[in-house]
């Protein structure tokens, strides 16, 4: 057995045992935000392409489910399919606008433009303004499986999480992947082998929006609320932060780095008030000078297995 | 003549004025950071934060020290340049070998320990600065009552970026400055102390910001995250406008405060958005932006 399958074995395990140690909504909540942070790194690690304004996909799919599971009564799944289909459209549309500037800018158009949805749920009617939507019900899954009770909840957002992550995995493992990877390389060389680069480009960010959005839907369910933090730029920041923590361009990375800032912000939520925000800027510093590789990245440098990990010493845009 | 499209005159007047205050402070803004990317190849994300700091730094001179805005204008841009110079020599320059994204990381790390530390001591509520006594009231121009300070902030932000303008443009120093920017390397072999040459470069960027933190403490509160949410709209100027021109950054920027004002006259409620719809609107037409060059 190759120490990529045993990892994912004992990663599994622990996945099947962590609300018996645990508590539980904590490891939910952690679970989404790696999904999130693994939706994030498609497009950072394996197209080269920094979105700075994720906050708008997990924020738009969250309200959706939130409004769908309120006002229609639907079923779980189909509200997770609701905020899926929504992040996506946006995604679509974000996607078109943002692939015509490349490097930096791409990330300052992103962020802008998840700002102008961020004023546009302040303003809308159907989002509770700066309250958010609260209370919303978890409801049956496919109306038998009562989901109000936590255990039935945790294993459904694990079996989400192991679709999304093993989606990600098949996406990066295919030639569509090769080809992302390729424009990360060297876009110029990929446009010149005849690969229509901005059409790849835009089909890697609709899915990265969508497997952003069925972790917003997912967390709407889990916490019950869908509020403006979602669809906020410092949500945008802190998935960079949980991707550059864990490892830009590894496969696992993100989902240690989520678990590493929601840990550490769930400690320090209380104790440390506006320090925790001092503390993430410190580790964003800390990362881009001396810790580039992330947590995964640094293991993979050191003991390098049989497979092979890749190299991120340059990062994003290489 | 009391009403334009069945606007009274006044109000419609009032909030073209209101624009153009913003959209001095948009210029302000992004022309620090158009001349900073120019040389650093950083987009500097703590560009909001330092503008935050420039007001503070006015607010505590005055509340600790006595000294009033006449001396913060003066001071508020000396510090925060010394700071800057400060965040250059110790983070930034490890950085220019690198991908430009790890500038934009680094420097957003930047502005949340520094939001961050302002939070903890002054709370989210706002500090009100008074106006200086020079600037009170208004003047009765006939056709309307024009605020003096208002005014003064529109005048004197113009100012500034003609200056800086001026010496880019036309001077040797920023012959050089034009140089080092289309090739470090060259220059360096000229006999130009360039690193020096990008140090001062950053600290003037910023000093530009603080200064501009300054003129805006006695038009709104000066809170710690009155940065944040302004850098994040000059993102989207810079964007529109395109870093290559000094003078495009100072027009696209004014121009944009003027729509952003008469928006709020015309349909409040897409105040806010306008700007962000006016560069999807760009980036389909002219992906460059108004006055950029693809590179």
């Amino acid at each position: 057995m190759s120490r990529q399958t045993l990892v994912y074995l004992a990663g599994l395990v622990l996945l099947l045992v962590a609300p018996l140690l645990f508590y539980p909504v904590l490891v939910m909540k952690v679970l989404c935000f790696a999904l999130f942070a693994c939706a994030f790194n498609l497009l950072l690690g394996f197209t080269g392409l920094l979105s700075f304004g994720h906050a708008a996909f997990l924020g738009s799919a969250a309200y959706a489910t939130g409004f769908a599971m309120t006002h229609w009564a639907v079923t779980p799944e189909l509200g997770l399919i609701f905020g899926v289909a929504v992040s996506a459209t946006l995604g679509a549309v974000f996607g078109a606008i943002a692939i015509r500037r490349q490097g930096i800018y791409f990330a300052m158009i992103t962020l802008a433009l998840a700002q102008m949805v961020f004023f546009f749920y302040l303003q809308a009617p159907f989002t509770g303004g700066e309250d958010g939507l609260q209370g919303v019900p978890r409801g049956k899954l496919f109306g038998i499986v009562p989901l109000a009770e936590d255990w039935a909840m945790y294993y459904f957002v694990a079996a989400v999480f192991v679709f999304g992550f093993w989606l990600i995995r098949r996406i990066i493992g295919s030639p569509f992947g090769q080809v992302l990877k390729a424009i990360r390389e060297n876009e110029a060389r990929a446009l010149s082998l005849g690969y229509e680069v901005d059409r790849y480009k835009l089909l890697a960010f609709v899915l990265s929006a969508a497997i952003a959005g069925l972790a917003g839907s997912t967390k709407t369910l889990v916490l019950g609320f869908a509020t403006l933090t979602d669809v906020h730029w410092a949500t945008s920041g802190e998935v960079v932060l949980m991707t550059l923590v864990g490892g830009v361009g590894t496969v696992v990375g993100p989902v240690i780095g989520a678990l590493v800032i929601v840990v550490l912000q769930n400690e320090l939520a209380d104790k440390a008030g506006p320090w925790v925000t001092v503390i993430m800027g410190t580790i964003f510093v800390a990362c881009v000078l001396a810790f580039r590789r992330g947590i995964v990245g640094e293991i993979a440098a050191r003991w390098p297995g049989k497979a092979g990990a890749p190299k991120q010493e340059h990062g994003p845009g290489h | 003549m009391d009403e334009i499209f069945g606007i009274p005159t006044q109000a419609l007047l009032g909030q073209l004025l209101l624009g153009l205050v913003n959209g001095s402070f948009y210029a302000m803004l992004s022309l620090g950071l158009a001349v900073i990317f120019g040389l650093l190849n950083i987009v500097n994300f703590a560009h909001g934060a330092l503008y935050m700091v420039g007001a503070y730094v006015a607010w505590m001179a005055l509340e600790y020290f006595g000294l009033d805005y006449w001396w913060a204008l003066v001071l508020a841009p000396l510090v925060v340049g010394a700071f800057g110079i400060l965040i250059e020599r110790l983070l930034l320059r490890w950085l220019y070998q690198l991908d430009h994204l790890y500038g934009l990381l680094l420097t957003f790390g930047v502005a949340l320990i520094l939001e961050g530390t302002y939070r903890y001591f002054f709370g989210v509520s706002g500090q009100p600065y008074p106006v200086p006594d020079a600037l009170m009231g208004a003047t009765d121009l006939g056709f309307m009552v024009l605020p003096n300070y208002r005014a003064w902030v529109v005048a004197a932000s113009l100012a500034v970026c003609l200056v800086t303008w001026y010496v880019i443009e036309r001077t040797r120093l920023g012959a050089y400055l034009r140089a080092a920017t289309e090739n470090p390397r060259l220059v360096q072999a000229f006999g130009v102390n360039v690193p020096l040459l990008v140090t001062l470069t950053y600290g003037f960027g910023v000093a530009l910001a603080a200064f501009a933190g300054v003129l805006a403490a006695p038009i709104i509160q000066v809170t710690p995250l009155m940065g944040s949410n302004l850098i994040i709209i000059v993102f989207a100027v810079v964007v529109i406008g395109g870093m290559g021109s000094i003078l495009g950054s100072i027009f696209t920027g004014l121009g944009l405060g003027v729509i952003e004002g008469l928006t709020k006259v015309f349909y409040p409620e897409a105040s806010s958005t306008v700007v962000f719809v006016i560069m999807a609107i760009v980036l389909l037409l002219r992906p460059a932006g108004l006055f950029g060059r693809e590179k």
